[in-house]
């Protein structure tokens, strides 16, 4: 009984911190910029600009799927969803979970046989897969430094910059030439 | 001259044993061809499709797994340059579970990446070939070792249709097989996804149960007939594995080795391996065997005559 009752309250405080963003004016303009901060341990956060890629994207639907209620534009999507409603948010972050694999994201995933999206990856994998996949076929940036800047932990966690091994005299055995 | 690859040499050894092997271990292949791995064991699906060769993935199990500091920088690219011998790319060493490999496909747009470690079999060649049972195949699914017991006779080295274990040369007094453990005790353990999977930017690697990451692989395949080739390798390789890669190049031309089939390696190293004690140690014992055994057999068949 509490637990199911904890379940219920969380459910309320959940829709009352995500239903205002679903009724904001989304659908006239997006945000300017929006704050990217899910590798915060290695790396600063990234400022998106989002309303210069607004100007270079041919439509949302090209990042946004159907949410945006334009027409998506991979063929898959529109086999269910075609142009519509627009969905209670837009945001990355509302179904590209930032706890993916963790037991709860594979429980709802991989548990569930009625949800057909059981390989929707995560809010890292979705931002990245988006944004190198169009930066590969547009030209744009692809270094991990060409978008994100590097902190101490990170270089620690590469080996790099200060942290970079000190160069060997041989070649050392398992590495070739 | 001609080099003697060691998988031929093991199937080389089951010929040459095959009429010893024939009387009393050919149960065993069997057992295991269809045993086919814990229902609830959890895998790793990898998409070389979204693979951009970062080296995210090797920096977090070097992390992980407390490894060596690398001779190279995780960002340097320079290593996918790096040749062994016969022109074959780096490989897995003690120093590093996880490498990822740099293909340049002709007619590509772009190199394809590849990231290598233990594939986790189902019924690995490491643990069926090691007569101290050094290795062990937790009900999570990871193919784990223990070097408490390790004699570091090496045959799980040569066992290894995926060339995994590798050798630590850096203690001769107790010498060790190194290799990835799929985070096993720090995170699988636990119900966490590998190091590696979390820390990769691209999400090449889907962490679940390999029952629903073998639905899910056959998704994507159908999703994108164009996208992918149509095989998921390690749903059948050896029996199966719990890691399993999806491409869009085929696998041969990109370094898997297609020609395992589809039977777990157990049916022909343990039979390989039983031979040879057998044949330094009892060789006089088993012929005595084989006497008793025909009298036996011949003095049954009287009874059945008289009848
Ligand atoms: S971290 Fe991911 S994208 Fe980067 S090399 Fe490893 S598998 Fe590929
Ligand atoms: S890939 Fe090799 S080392 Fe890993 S479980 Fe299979 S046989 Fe053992
Ligand atoms: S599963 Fe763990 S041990 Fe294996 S390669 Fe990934 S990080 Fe390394």
């Amino acid at each position: 009984m509490g637990g199911r009752k904890k379940t219920l309250m969380g459910m309320a405080a959940l829709m009352l911190l995500t239903a205002p963003t679903g009724a904001q004016s989304w659908a006239a303009d997006g945000p300017d910029t929006v704050e990217l901060g899910s590798l915060a341990n290695h790396y600063s956060a990234v400022t998106f600009d989002h309303a210069m890629h607004v100007g270079v994207a041919a439509s949302c639907a090209e990042c946004h799927h159907h949410t945006t209620g334009l027409a998506p534009t991979d063929p898959n999507c529109v086999r269910c969803h075609e142009a519509g409603a627009q969905a209670q948010s837009v945001a990355c972050k509302d179904c590209h979970s930032d706890k993916r694999f963790s037991a709860e994201d594979l429980e709802k995933t991989g548990g569930n046989p009625q949800l057909y999206h059981k390989g929707k990856p995560g809010l890292k994998g979705a931002y990245h897969q988006k944004c190198l996949g169009c930066h590969t076929t547009m030209g744009g940036p692809t270094g991990c430094q060409d978008c994100h800047t590097r902190n101490d932990q990170g270089d620690a966690f590469f080996h790099s910059g200060k942290y970079a091994p000190a160069p060997k005299a041989s070649g050392g055995h398992g590495g070739g030439h | 001259m001609k080099k003697l690859h060691r998988r031929s040499f093991l199937k080389g050894g089951l010929v040459g044993g095959a009429a010893i092997a024939a009387v009393g271990t050919s149960k065993h292949a069997e057992a295991a061809g269809s045993f086919g791995g814990y229902p609830d064991s959890m895998g790793v699906l990898v998409d070389l499709t979204k693979c951009v060769g970062c080296r995210t993935c090797e920096a977090a199990c070097n992390k992980e797994q407390g490894l060596p500091a690398p001779d190279k920088s995780f960002d340097d690219p320079s290593v996918f340059e790096e040749k062994r011998e016969g022109g074959l790319p780096r490989r897995t060493t003690e120093k590093a579970y996880t490498v990822v490999q740099k293909y340049d496909v002709p007619g590509r747009e772009h190199p394809l990446f590849r990231k290598v470690q233990c594939n986790h079999c189902n019924e690995p060649a490491c643990l069926t070939s090691c007569f101290v049972n050094a290795y062990k195949k937790t009900p999570e699914g990871a193919v784990m070792y223990d070097p408490t017991v390790c004699v570091g006779c090496r045959t799980c080295m040569v066992a290894c249709p995926f060339y995994i274990p590798a050798y630590s040369y850096s203690s001769a007094i107790n010498p060790v097989v190194k290799k990835c453990i799929m985070c096993y005790d720090t995170r699988l353990k636990f119900g966490k996804p590998p190091a590696c999977v979390e820390a990769c930017p691209q999400e090449v690697m889907t962490f679940g149960k390999r029952k629903d990451l073998l639905k899910l692989a056959h998704q994507r395949i159908s999703e994108k007939p164009d996208a992918y080739v149509d095989h998921v390798y390690g749903e059948n390789e050896v029996g199966g594995t719990a890691w399993m890669y999806l491409s869009d190049v085929p696998f041969d031309k990109i370094g898997y080795d297609t020609h395992l089939g589809d039977q777990p390696i157990i049916s022909y190293v343990k039979e390989f391996l039983a031979i040879v004690p057998m044949v330094l140690t009892i060789w006089p014992a088993l012929f005595t065997g084989f006497h008793l055994l025909s009298n036996r057999k011949d003095g049954l068949k009287n009874e059945d005559n008289k009848s």
